[in-house]
């Protein structure tokens, strides 16, 4: 119902949603993507450690579907968060640092690439765990209509989160007290190496929902008007009243589940055929042919953006490690 | 002073904090309609409405997820598990989040939530029904582990807990409900970490908590019949652990016992052993004794149920065999 009414305006965002607001997604896009390449890079020289998942390919989730958020409502998100924290507008200098276990970094050193948080802009970190936000961001949307409010709280997660027993105590529940939630999985296709054929046994997503009385949509991951789209219509369901909503998003990540993964469990030629539907070069190609952006423009972007994520490594790199006491700060918020 | 049953304690603590701050709200399985399956939350639904007092599903970690989520978000949700044997199905949330936010988050997201639930053993509710599982809990570093033993305590420390803006485990024990004393008609609240010295002695300190504190005040009457003077140590929190008071009572009786319903291996005892031995291990004039449950699942049979569990005359005996030969 909603995927009908959002496929026939998914155009017209060309010509509804301001100039400004094409160009600010098109750079948080291209943000992500170039991020997200120089964490692999530094990934590689060891200057960060852990695990670190890469975005890359899925960018026009995160960004379609925050930029419909208004700066009130609240995102969660996985351990693949680097690219949601930045669309909700991070500094991508804390967030480098982050990686690099700094001081300076956006949890103090203390979280890592699965554990960005940023209070300020209500996201609520990277979480570690499997499914483990969804029954979080339930009680986000509890907590906001315990107050009145009509924010909404936007979930993140991944296929391989809704064969978690979180998933559907979650879901039920949100369902039961018609919460502003919306839950967004980002199916890429694979849980970790499992394909999700091979995970669930009803590999149609929205069926698995359908049980839980919600609303439910899916829309292509790898084009950003459809999930900006969507999720205008989505946001303003939720905040009228009429949530929860699950939105299925199929997309890609173009690397392995982390940077210890060389993928081998699918072919060259899958990612190949995934890659034709580069969700930047839909966007790009359908902004130039609208004529909102030049390619003099495109350029001036990309050079911006490699400046940001050059100036972000420098950021890291200069700055210190923890003090040794951090070690001890923060276990307990009353100072025990 | 008024005399009130444990129950009633923590009923009033709950409905003080209500009243006093319109953040506090319970949530867990039958605590609104049905008014709590050991009616702890009688009459907070008639007074608070549905929007503070709020049944669920039963889905425990769906439950506490949703008290660590509306606690990031600013609200201060008091979650009932209807017993602790269900909260392990909570455990991630309890453990990956609500213990880890606010260190991970680098001091950005604390977890001002207090996880409530009935623990202990007995009744012949067998295997599943009827552990403990404190010492899980005290294990992990974010979170706070509260066990009150009389209802003064019960009410003081709950209203400590949900003032408290860490994730606080609160764990009432079934068996005391009932049990009756005095509560300060006035408004007060017991502060966490402060163990309570429950009786002074000179002989031998018995260190413990929740119920068996009770059984360890009645093996100290019993023991003074014998002339032996034991102090009577209640932990009270379990962490962060007052273990000031518990040397400084050692230094005075320089013989320990320490007590505990829960299984031994790797249990609460254990670690206040090993902390008293540290601190204070010239002043010991014998090894300290270990009072815990029988290290077996808990069997139906009422014969077998009491012989896993400890209780007064375990505490009793053990004080004996610790202070022999200081005896006459």
């Amino acid at each position: 119902m909603a995927t009908t009414r959002s496929e026939a305006r998914k155009s017209e965002g060309l010509r509804t949603i301001p100039r400004e607001g094409h160009l600010e997604m098109y750079r948080k896009m291209v943000l992500i993507r170039r991020f997200e390449e120089m964490a692999g890079k530094q990934y590689m020289q060891a200057s960060i450690g852990g695990f670190c998942h890469l975005y890359i390919g899925q960018e026009a989730v995160a960004v379609g579907i925050i930029s419909a958020l208004r700066p009130d409502d609240y995102v969660m998100g996985t351990y693949r968060e680097h690219g949601q924290i930045l669309a909700v507008g991070s500094d991508p200098k804390a967030i480098m640092a982050e990686l690099f276990g700094r001081e300076t970094g956006i949890s103090r050193g203390k979280g890592g690439s699965m554990h960005l948080f940023d209070r300020e802009r209500n996201f609520m970190g990277g979480d570690g765990i499997v499914g483990g936000g969804l029954p979080i961001a339930t009680g986000v949307g509890l907590a906001i209509r315990y107050r009145g409010g009509d924010q909404v709280c936007v979930c993140f997660f991944g296929d391989g989160a809704v064969n978690e027993g979180a998933f559907h105590e979650a879901l039920n529940m949100a369902a039961l007290w018609k919460l502003p939630v919306i839950f967004v999985c980002e199916n890429n296709l694979y849980g970790m190496g499992t394909q999700v054929t091979r995970a669930s046994a009803v590999p149609d997503l929205n069926r698995r929902v359908s049980g839980y009385g919600m609303e439910s949509a899916h829309v292509d991951g790898m084009d950003l008007l459809a999930i900006r789209a969507l999720s205008d219509d989505v946001v303003a369901e939720c905040r009228a009243g009429r949530g929860p909503w699950f939105i299925e998003a199929k997309t890609y990540r173009y690397r392995g589940h982390s940077m210890a993964d060389p993928a081998t469990y699918r072919t060259k030629d899958e990612v190949e055929e995934w890659r034709v539907r580069d969700p930047i070069s839909i966007y790009e190609k359908q902004l130039l042919g609208a004529g909102l952006i030049t390619d003099e423009e495109i350029r001036g972007i990309s050079a911006e953006i490699d400046a940001v994520v050059d100036e972000s490594v420098k950021f890291a790199e200069e700055s210190p490690f923890p003090q040794a006491d951090a070690l001890y700060d923060h276990v307990y918020a009353s100072g025990e | 002073m008024p005399i009130l049953t444990y129950r009633e304690a923590l009923n009033q603590a709950l409905r003080e904090e209500m009243r006093a701050d319109p953040d506090v709200f319970l949530i867990g399985e039958e605590v609104a309609e049905y008014q709590g399956a050991y009616k702890v939350s009688e009459g907070l639904l008639a007074e608070f409405g549905a929007r503070r007092v709020i049944d669920t599903p039963i889905s425990e970690e769906a439950i506490a997820g949703a008290g660590v989520g509306a606690a990031m978000a600013g609200l201060k949700p008091v979650v009932e598990m209807m017993t602790v044997n269900f909260s392990l199905l909570a455990l991630d949330q309890i453990v990956n989040h609500a213990a880890k936010y606010y260190y991970m988050s680098g001091g950005q997201y604390n977890v001002p939530m207090v996880m409530r639930a009935p623990t202990g053993v007995g009744l012949q509710l067998g295997a599943q029904h009827s552990q403990n599982f404190e010492s899980w809990f005290v294990h992990v570093p974010g979170l706070k582990v509260v066990l009150p033993a009389t209802p003064a305590d019960a009410k003081g420390l709950l209203k400590s807990a949900i003032r408290d803006p860490d994730p606080v485990i609160f764990l009432e024990h079934e068996l005391i409900y009932l049990s009756k004393g005095e509560v300060p008609a006035e408004d007060y609240a017991v502060p966490l970490g402060v163990a309570d010295v429950k009786r002074e002695g000179a002989d031998v300190t018995i260190i413990t908590y929740s119920r068996m504190t009770l059984f360890a005040l009645k093996a100290a009457e019993r023991l003074a019949e014998r002339g032996i003077s034991a102090e009577v140590v209640d932990l009270r929190t379990l962490r962060p652990l007052d273990i000031d008071t518990v040397v400084e009572s050692v230094r005075k009786t320089h013989r320990a016992v320490v007590c505990e319903e829960d299984w031994p291996m790797c249990g609460m005892a254990a670690e206040v052993i090993a902390q008293i031995q540290t601190e204070a291990f010239d002043d010991l004039d014998a090894p300290i004794l270990r009072v815990s449950g029988v290290d077996v699942p808990m069997p139906y049979a009422k014969n077998l149920e009491k012989m896993a569990v400890p209780g007064e005359e375990d505490v009793y005996q053990a004080c004996l065999r610790v202070t022999e030969g200081h005896r006459d």
